[in-house]
């Protein structure tokens, strides 16, 4: 006998049927009644009428009865809230039931009963529940706490649940203290401010001690709880580890995973040279390439995470390129996945063996895997260099196929090649052109345009090639539009005799005949430049083109870092931020890994960071006259050092006119119609023009022209202990060029006169460019200030601190010495701006235990104003993100000596009551970064 | 955390039955899987999460059914897909088949077994073992004065119950091997690997406490019996019942067993062995006229051992036709609807070499579409036999009441996902 029989009455008098079944005096009808109910409600149909009828067959001994009954109310009582309350009282009854089960049904059951009128008069029996002798009436009652926080989260806290809940963790139950974890973390999640889970060492001990003992699920719970905890210290974090990783043995995949989310993010505080390191390393492994014989499900989840902790931690897996081989019934969606993860993997090691599996899939008919296996071909190519040559015979043999798909992306990855590696593999593209005709994908046109163009000169017939795609210039999409044009005008430039005709009719297109801004304007600025200066138009269209960078599509290190918090969840798979895909920002707390902050090691934290030196502090690293004499008496105080003069400021003024007139006629003449083209070759061996290299100096810098901040200026040198010359001075940068200003003021009585400068070796080779020149002499209580120009050429000797710099001066009177504290950010040059793949990469390359981080106190800043205040010093925002109503900021600066520091700054706009900063610093020489921080720290309070 | 609701649909996207844990996403929101699935699959994008809104939908498929659970928050996602496989696996014990004609055959019992699987998007007892003991097909016979939570449903051992009797006590152990591999068109083996379980049917009674010994070269080195044979695990996972800390410290493998038949432990090694059965072949197709195949098999096992049910399913050319077969042992057979030729050998001695030969008509009219090269795929079981060598040394069974109980041992080693690509 089955249960499908109660799917078949369909009779039309159905309610009234059941109705009356409802309440017949026979038990056994009854249930045959609501059974069919039941089986309607499965249905679909609404059975909402029979609510009464249904309620008074709650009270009965039969269990089963029961049971449905109470599915019934589950599903209804939103809908009749009024007599969901004739519910009640049974509900009260049920719950001092002497069978367990009855009582934990009953309490499962009511609070997933979400009307508010209920709920009140739930308290008491949960409050009951709670403190059951069953354990199984325990576990239901903790997670009804977490379903009545849900529908009203004032009533949980009044009736005191929370405590209760919390006392839970300590149940001698296992799974009394896994659901009560779960439900904790539950509420926690929705109130991130709560610090209810309260997590110190006592606490984790007991869960880490539960975690023994529960079910799978109960482990999960546990472990996704521990992963919230920040140790205090490595030596806590290993415990920790050590007492996790047994999980890493667990059949149940989303155990091992989150076992994999607490042990990556542990180890985050863990000094590389620990031997426990290493060994976690080797353990991680194993069990994440065993998650590859999950379901395709689970598989899928595994794929997206280990892409995540592959980018974070590389070294974990860079042995197991094979087991990434795609098996041909793999799904796509885990063939796509493991493809990336190939690619991430692939080194000069293993690049013959991932090339032969590529190649093989190209050759497959799944058309998305073969694109995508093309692409990994070319990505291979340019992040391995010694493969390139294969990579690219590989990618001919595929153009060969002639498979019309596989041409085109092959087409793509090849100019991605070239870019890569210019001058190199040009001798593929009469293979290329033979192809033409077949590209019908906008990428490809676009791609196979850009190549003609750029070796238009190679190419005996780029005019007709170019000619052709010409003809149908207004059906092509914009990309192909955009590179068309370029492409003709680097044909005109380099070719210009045989194609002043090709080169007009494409700028007539595109100024013309087009509606598309982006198209008209370059079209514009094409026409405006080869007709004013076609010698600057060589320059700015055929100018050296930055290299492609190797890893592309990497993932932000910031995101990277939050995601790995998150191994195992929706966000892990979607590689997203939870607060991309979840409404509202209620229920998402941005989280980071724990800062390194071992016992062993001392980052300086920001309390401890001093901030940047006052004006008058710089006494105290004034080292006594011995020492300093030691150094200052072998110098040589007569002539000046070397090194031309640098330049004045004039450069940059006429940058400002040029920027006015310039603009001026660009924008005041949209409808100027160029001089014609023919006239253009007879300019073109005429000598460059200043103006426009200066009209482009002036795009890198537009930020410079207020130049960088100057502190006000300090005393340096006191005049009592000069025989009556006071020194005081500050350091500014403007343009490119470092100075001192000085003012020298004689208190004594006597004149000065023969003034010189010298400065001891310091950490940047800061040195005068020219000699000190006081022009008159110095007749007391006068006053002269001189600006005196520096470099960064003189000899280099690391100081402590780093900036200090000692400084000797010179007259009829004495030789007197002292030392002073230059702002770093003098030695930011203007070409700091890293570009944003470059950064990424970067970012990624400098081991985390050189990053630092500072806190920027009391700056009401918002972004735009911190990122214009510091671009002006040199520092440069290459990227801004917004995250949860934070601005991220990152930014570059590039040191006198080459030295390149990355920051991350968090900013908090409109928040009043945040107006402290973040400032993460990364560097190859991290000595330098506290000196940055106090950049930044006077650069922005000022 | 997880899952809001969880729903069984048909193949074409119909409910047959669902349960809403925590009513934050309203049950309608389902209307949109089904085309959501059917565009995305269109688009060559289908993966296993979808979205559709602010609703996340985690599904799998399961014969013809679609299990899918919905979200609004950042659930813990692989815990949704255990979860769900876990709830097919309840099912399946409970109803030997799970189907569309199940569910309706047997909804009531669905439903409570739902109650009792998840609560608030929390999973509870999964374990259909102790499930039984609680919720039963005959629950109608069940009055409430009866009915009682096992205590092992919270108990820490929470995978067997108490008062287990049997008059023979008794433990059967089997070792199957399973050989995972894939070679490519040219010969070379690209992965090689062993995916071993050991599987337990246990008939002891009370609460006996079991070791087992296997020759693990980890525990040889740290006892110091290196120079005995032994083979190194890569990964292991256990089942539950296992206490993991005890083997990460000393590596020993110590559990109270689940009643019945449950899978105790599972390995992977990578050491590369020689493939124990070897294809060569030569797959000629004349366009418009024929295909010639010709399968080349060996033995590469022990001489003594025996390989059964050998099946070598080679791939042909979807429109082939008039099949003929030359095969030096054994039978072949055509199965148009998976586009193979089928070659079973009942009895593959080892160091034997066989051939089949096969020729197929091809239309004269070519078909558009391009097809796929499947790998050739090969099935097999030597009993008796170990590939990685691994040994169960010794199996301790201890119980209060001091009873003898019989471990009994039985290796096999077969084929898993071996796969010989074809050029």
């Amino acid at each position: 006998m089955t249960d499908s029989k109660y799917f078949t009455t369909t009779k039309k008098g159905e309610i009234f049927e059941l109705k009356a079944e409802l309440n017949s005096d026979k038990k056994e009808k009854k249930k045959e009644a609501v059974k069919k109910v039941i089986a309607s409600m499965t249905v679909g149909k609404d059975v909402s009428a029979l609510f009464p009828d249904v309620v008074n067959c709650m009270q009965t001994d039969n269990l089963e009865l029961k049971k449905l009954v109470y599915l019934y109310l589950m599903n209804y009582a939103k809908s009749q809230p009024d007599m969901a309350i004739m519910a009640v009282n049974t509900f009260v009854k049920d719950c001092e039931d002497p069978n367990p089960l009855i009582r934990a049904l009953a309490v499962r059951t009511m609070g997933c009963i979400r009307v508010d009128k209920i709920t009140e008069y739930l308290c008491e029996p949960l409050r009951k529940c709670l403190k059951d002798e069953d354990p199984y009436v325990r576990k239901t009652a903790a997670v009804c706490v977490a379903k009545l926080h849900d529908i009203n989260a004032q009533l949980v806290e009044d009736q005191g649940f929370l405590d209760t809940l919390k006392d839970l963790i300590s149940d001698s139950n296992p799974m009394v203290v896994a659901n009560a974890v779960a439900a904790l973390s539950e509420i926690a999640e929705s109130h991130p401010s709560s610090n209810l889970l309260d997590l110190n060492p006592q606490s984790i001990n007991k869960l880490l001690t539960a975690l023994n003992e529960c079910t799978e699920w109960g482990q999960i719970f546990i472990l996704d709880c521990l992963a919230n905890y920040t140790p205090k210290d490595d030596r806590e974090a290993q415990s920790i580890c050590e007492r996790v990783t047994p999980r890493l043995s667990h059949a149940n995949s989303a155990v091992v995973l989150s076992a994999v989310k607490v042990l990556m993010k542990f180890m985050e505080m863990l000094s590389k040279d620990l031997d426990y390191y290493g060994t976690l390393l080797k353990k991680l492994a194993p069990p994440l390439v065993t998650l590859l014989s999950a379901e395709p499900e689970l598989q899928y989840v595994a794929l997206r995470n280990i892409n995540l902790i592959v980018q974070k931690r590389p070294e974990i897996l860079k042995h197991e390129m094979k087991v990434f081989f795609v098996k041909y019934n793999d799904p796509i969606y885990v063939k796509l996945e493991k493809l990336d993860i190939m690619i991430r993997l692939a080194s000069q090691a293993n690049i013959a063996q991932v090339l032969a599996e590529l190649k093989e899939y190209a050759t497959e008919v799944d058309v998305d895997f073969v694109r995508k296996a093309v692409r990994a071909i070319g990505r291979c190519a340019i992040k391995v260099e010694q493969s390139a040559e294969r990579c690219v015979s590989t990618l001919l043999d595929l153009i060969q196929t002639k498979v019309n798909y596989v041409v085109q992306e092959a087409i793509v990855v090849i100019k991605d090649i070239f870019r890569k590696y210019p001058n190199k593999y040009e001798s593929v593209i009469a293979t290329l052109c033979e192809n033409l005709d077949s590209l019908d994908e906008p990428e490809a046109r676009a791609a196979m345009i850009w190549i003609v163009g750029e070796y238009a000169e190679r190419i005996d017939n780029a005019d007709e090639l170019l000619e052709s795609f010409l003809e149908g210039f207004h059906d092509e999409s914009t990309q192909v539009q955009l590179q068309l044009l370029t492409a003709i005008v680097k044909l005109f430039l380099k070719k210009p005799t045989e194609t002043q005709e090709l080169v007009q009719q494409v700028l007539s297109l595109a100024t013309q005949d087009s509606d598309n801004p982006d198209l008209r304007d370059r079209g514009y600025i094409y026409w405006r430049l080869l007709s004013t200066d076609p010698v600057a138009a060589k320059e700015v269209v055929l100018a050296e083109k930055p290299l492609i960078s190797e890893e592309t599509d990497l993932i932000e290190p910031t995101l990277l870092d939050e995601l790995i918090c998150y191994i195992g969840t929706l966000a892990s798979v979607y590689h997203k931020p939870p607060s991309a895909f979840v409404e509202g920002g209620r229920g998402v707390v941005h989280k980071s890994l724990p800062p390194r902050t071992a016992s062993s090691e001392s980052t300086e934290s920001p309390e401890t960071a001093p901030a940047g030196a006052p004006p008058g502090e710089q006494l105290d690293v004034i080292p006594t006259q011995g020492d300093l004499l030691g150094d200052l008496l072998n110098l040589d105080l007569g002539p000046p050092v070397s090194g031309p003069p640098l330049a004045t400021s004039s450069v940059q003024m006429g940058a400002v006119d040029l920027l006015g007139g310039g603009l001026d006629s660009l924008i005041g003449a949209p409808n100027f119609v160029a001089p014609p083209a023919a006239t253009v070759p007879a300019n073109l061996g005429a000598p460059m023009g200043s103006g426009l290299s200066d009209l482009f100096d002036l795009t890198s810098g537009v930020g410079t022209l207020s130049g960088s901040y100057v502190a006000p200026k300090a005393v340096w040198l006191p005049a009592m202990k000069a025989k009556g010359l006071e020194i005081s001075g500050t350091f500014t940068r403007q343009v490119g060029s470092i100075s001192m200003d000085l003012q020298l003021t004689n208190k004594a009585l006597q004149v000065m006169t023969d003034f010189a400068i010298q400065f001891n070796r310091n950490s940047f080779g800061l040195a005068p460019a020219a000699p000190l020149q006081v022009h008159a002499p110095l007749s007391p209580n006068q006053t002269v200030e001189i600006s005196l120009p520096l470099n960064t050429v003189g000899s280099v000797m690391k100081m402590e601190p780093l900036n200090n710099l000692q400084v000797a001066v010179k007259n009829n009177i004495d030789v007197f010495y002292f030392s002073t504290l230059y702002p770093l950010h003098i030695l930011f040059v203007e070409d700091g701006k890293m570009d944003r793949q470059m950064f990424l990469a970067t970012w990624k390359d400098i081991p985390n235990e050189n990053e630092a981080q500072f806190q920027i106190r009391d700056c009401p800043l918002n972004a735009e104003a911190v990122s214009s205040r510091l671009q002006s010093s040199n520092i440069f925002t290459v990227a801004k993100r917004n995250v949860e109503g934070q601005d991220m900021l990152y930014q570059s600066l590039k040191l006198t000596n080459g030295i390149w520091v990355l920051a991350e700054l968090r900013v908090q706009p409109g928040n009043p009551s945040f107006t402290d900063l973040e400032l993460s610093l990364k560097c190859r020489a991290p000595e330098v970064s506290q000196h940055v921080y106090q950049a930044y720290e006077t650069i922005l309070k000022n | 955390m997880s899952a809001s609701a969880v729903f069984i649909l048909d193949v074409k996207g119909k409910p047959l039955i669902s349960r809403n844990y925590k009513g934050d996403v309203a049950m309608s929101e389902i209307e949109h899987f089904m085309p959501l699935l059917m565009q995305r699959e269109e688009e060559g994008a289908l993966t296993p999460l979808l979205s559709h809104g602010r609703v996340h939908f985690l599904w799998i498929k399961y014969s013809n059914l679609y299990l899918v659970a919905t979200t609004l928050k950042n659930a813990n996602a692989s815990l949704v897909y255990s979860f769900l496989y876990k709830t097919v696996e309840v099912f399946s014990e409970y109803f030997k088949e799970l189907e569309e004609e199940s569910i309706r055959d047997n909804f009531v019992i669905i439903y409570e077994l739902l109650d009792e699987l998840m609560d608030f998007g929390f999973p509870q007892t999964t374990d259909s073992k102790i499930l039984q003991e609680y919720i039963t097909q005959q629950g109608n016979k069940l009055e409430t004065g009866k009915s009682r939570v096992p205590p092992t449903v919270t108990n820490a051992v929470s995978w067997r119950s108490e008062g287990i009797k049997y008059k023979k006590n008794e433990v059967f152990i089997d070792v199957i091997e399973s050989v995972n591999l894939l070679v490519n068109a040219n010969g070379s083996v690209l992965l090689s690997e062993i995916v071993g379980t050991i599987k337990l049917k246990v008939f002891l009674s009370g609460m006996p406490e079991l070791r087992l010994g296997l020759n693990d070269r980890v525990l040889f080195e740290l006892t110091g019996r290196s120079k005995n044979k032994s083979v190194e695990l890569e990964d292991v996972k256990f089942h539950q019942c296992v206490r993991l800390s005890r083997f990460d410290n000393d590596r020993t493998i110590s559990f109270i067993p689940p009643d019945g038949d449950f899978e105790l432990m599972s390995y992977r090694l990578s050491t590369q062995v020689k493939p124990l059965i070897w294809i060569e072949s030569v797959i000629e197709k004349f366009s418009h006229s024929r295909v010639e195949i010709m399968v080349k098999a060996k033995g590469q096992f022990k001489k003594q051992s025996v390989a059964n049910s050998v099946e070598i399913s080679v791939p042909v050319p979807s429109d082939a036709d008039s099949p003929r077969f030359k095969t030096s042992v054994g039978s072949a057979k055509y199965v148009p609807e998976k586009n193979v030729v089928i070659w079973s050998i009942k009895s593959f001695p080892g160091g034997k070499e066989y051939l089949m030969r096969a020729h197929f008509g091809l239309p004269s009219v070519e078909k558009e579409e391009v097809e796929g090269r499947p790998p050739i795929g090969v099935k097999f079981e030597i009993p008796y036999f170990t590939v990685s060598g691994i040994q169960v040394r010794y199996m301790k069974i201890i119980e209060k009441s001091g009873y003898q109980a019989l471990p009994w041992v039985r290796y096999i080693t077969q084929s898993g996902d071996y796969q010989l690509r074809t050029s």
